[in-house]
């Protein structure tokens, strides 16, 4: 497993729905899900990544097995702007102090809003079949586009 | 801090005001409202006391009652005593937020007028819209007239709120027959009322920000069955809690009810179920059935839901008992009257195991008179003495038109 921010101890480690499954006498009340373990004052100015996630927050969960295309991301190209994180619905876009570092496969949905928002030529986000690996993917990235004279 | 509302001893109030001065005194934070007849004056009345300085709390005006309850959902998950009130359509727009409300076990408390269901449509009382919430998780108490609006009204916050419950709770009053009858009522002081109810508790507040929780989950097959029997179980137990508040209310104001009140019942040869301000029409006539020599007897489950199975079949677990009619007050829809049901289920595992017959009467504001009372009453009478029932076993009362009748009885 890899460390840092893209791959954490916590992030996306279990299949929706293989959590130990428990009897109607230990079930929460009206389904209420703690987000972390313990005290979780403050925990707003800590990193994702340093948060203690509850084993019923998303976060330790992977939520994209009926993802069917991907995007890949080409850091050759990123202009670092922000605006895939800015508009991607699953805050599967990670990026660190204004830097984007790639793509959380394990809550991406593949709904393709980053790739469309991408101001880049080419852009630096593109969508792929889930079955695509990623460095082939990279290896035939296609060049910029010519604006056509008129 | 609110200011103190001045009331008399005794106070002249139909059952609007009198729940909107009930839910003044439990100092709600939020109300969430949309109006509809009979039942805007009971939050018309808290907006004026938010207004006027009388209860530190919110009123937000949305527009419709699915945001109505939706916008009493957020506020009770966040953490605050809420409450709202609605009657017929608006109670129908609001039944999908209903469930999302029990479900997460918020103790909204819903002050119901009971109106008629379109089509066609009507303003007037009858108890469709409370039969509409009966499968909805929420605990259903039935007040009778003013003043049990208001007693009932502030019983409810205890209730929900108990740490042992947290249900929501619809305290239910007939349209225009309780809620623009004004009657004398005795209300608490506010001081007095707002020790009755007490502090508000909060549960799992989304306000906490020590301990951030999801509210609203989404389960599948895995999980969904366990949290709803957990729920089921929830409103079963919640029937301790209700007969221990009910308890204490009665030790503070000298007011007594009970989850089924029962009148004349001990030595009853006959008796009507009915719901809602009908239950004093039905008292009359059997006092008078009384001084004619018939043993006239009446059940009401005020506690609606959870259901009363258990006090239902004490009440009907009498040996004089032969002839019982459930009176439903809701077109049934292509089925049996749901009290005929429900009571029926009761009463097939008691020894009297008495003969029960079904009759819908009153739908869209029909008048239910005494004498109609009485008919039914001596109809049983005729049950009893046949030793079988010698009519329909569903029929209509107070219909225009031809006898209309369903079903013959093979017993007899």
């Amino acid at each position: 497993m890899s460390t840092g921010v893209l791959g954490t101890e916590k992030r996306g480690i279990r299949e929706l729905g293989a959590e130990e499954k428990v009897g109607w006498d230990e079930v929460t009340r009206g389904v209420v899900l703690d987000s972390f373990e313990g005290d979780a004052t403050d925990i707003v100015h800590k990193k994702a990544e340093e948060r203690n996630y509850s084993d019923f927050n998303s976060y330790t969960a992977t939520v994209a097995s009926w993802r069917i295309i991907k995007p890949v991301y080409n850091r050759d190209i990123c202009i670092d702007c922000q605006n895939c994180w800015v508009w991607c619905p699953d805050t599967s876009i990670i990026s660190r102090d204004k830097q984007m570092l790639g793509i959380d496969y394990d809550h991406c949905k593949g709904c393709g809003v980053c790739v469309e928002v991408c101001p880049t030529n080419p852009k630096s986000l593109l969508m792929y079949s889930e079955a695509t690996d990623n460095d082939e993917a990279l290896a035939g990235w296609p060049q910029k586009e010519k604006k056509e004279k008129k | 801090m609110a200011k103190e509302f001045e009331l008399n001893e005794v106070e002249v109030w139909d059952g609007n005001y009198a729940a909107s001065q009930a839910l003044r005194q439990a100092q709600i934070d939020v109300v969430a409202a949309y109006p509809i007849t009979p039942s805007t004056p009971i939050v018309e009345g808290y907006g004026a006391y938010v207004a006027n300085g009388y209860v530190d709390g919110e009123f937000v005006m949305v527009e419709s009652e699915h945001g109505a309850m939706s916008g009493c959902v957020g506020a009770a998950a966040a953490g605050g005593r809420v409450a709202t009130a609605t009657s017929s359509q608006g109670f129908a727009l609001m039944v999908e937020v209903l469930y999302q409300a029990s479900g997460m076990r918020l103790p909204i408390v819903l002050t119901v007028v009971n109106r008629a269901l379109a089509s066609p449509l009507n303003v007037r009382g009858d108890h469709s819209d409370m039969y509409l919430g009966r499968d909805s998780g929420w605990i259903q108490l039935d007040a009778y007239n003013p003043q049990e609006a208001y007693d009932l009204t502030l019983c409810a916050f205890r209730i929900g709120e108990h740490l042992d419950v947290r249900l929501p709770v619809m305290v239910h009053q007939d349209g225009f027959t309780t809620s623009h009858k004004a009657q004398n009522v005795t209300p608490l002081k506010d001081d007095v009322a707002y020790k009755f109810v007490g502090d508000y508790v909060p549960v799992n507040d989304m306000l906490d920000f020590s301990r951030p929780v999801t509210h609203g989950a989404q389960t599948e097959e895995d999980w969904h069955f366990e949290h709803k029997a957990k729920q089921h179980k929830a409103l079963m137990d919640s029937r301790t809690v209700i007969d221990e508040v009910l308890a204490e209310f009665k030790e503070l104001t000298g007011r007594e009810y009970k989850r089924v009140e029962t009148y004349y019942m001990e030595d009853a040869e006959v008796a009507l179920v009915v719901l809602g301000s009908s239950v004093e029409t039905a008292v009359i006539a059997a006092e008078e059935l009384r001084a004619e020599g018939i043993k006239a007897g009446i059940v009401s489950p005020r506690c609606f839901r959870p259901f009363p199975y258990d006090l239902v079949r004490d009440a009907l677990d009498v040996p004089s008992l032969k002839a019982v009619c459930c009176m439903d007050k809701s077109a049934p829809g292509g089925a049996m009257g749901a009290l005929f049901n429900e009571i029926s289920a009761a009463a097939y595992t008691t020894e009297s195991r008495p003969l029960i017959t079904n009759y819908i009467y009153g739908l869209g504001g029909r008048d239910f008179s005494i004498e109609e009372a009485k008919r039914i009453f001596k109809e049983q009478k005729a049950h009893a003495d046949a030793g079988h029932i010698t009519t329909p076993i569903q029929q209509f009362s107070g219909v225009r038109g031809p006898k209309l009748g369903f079903f013959e009885t093979r017993r007899g």
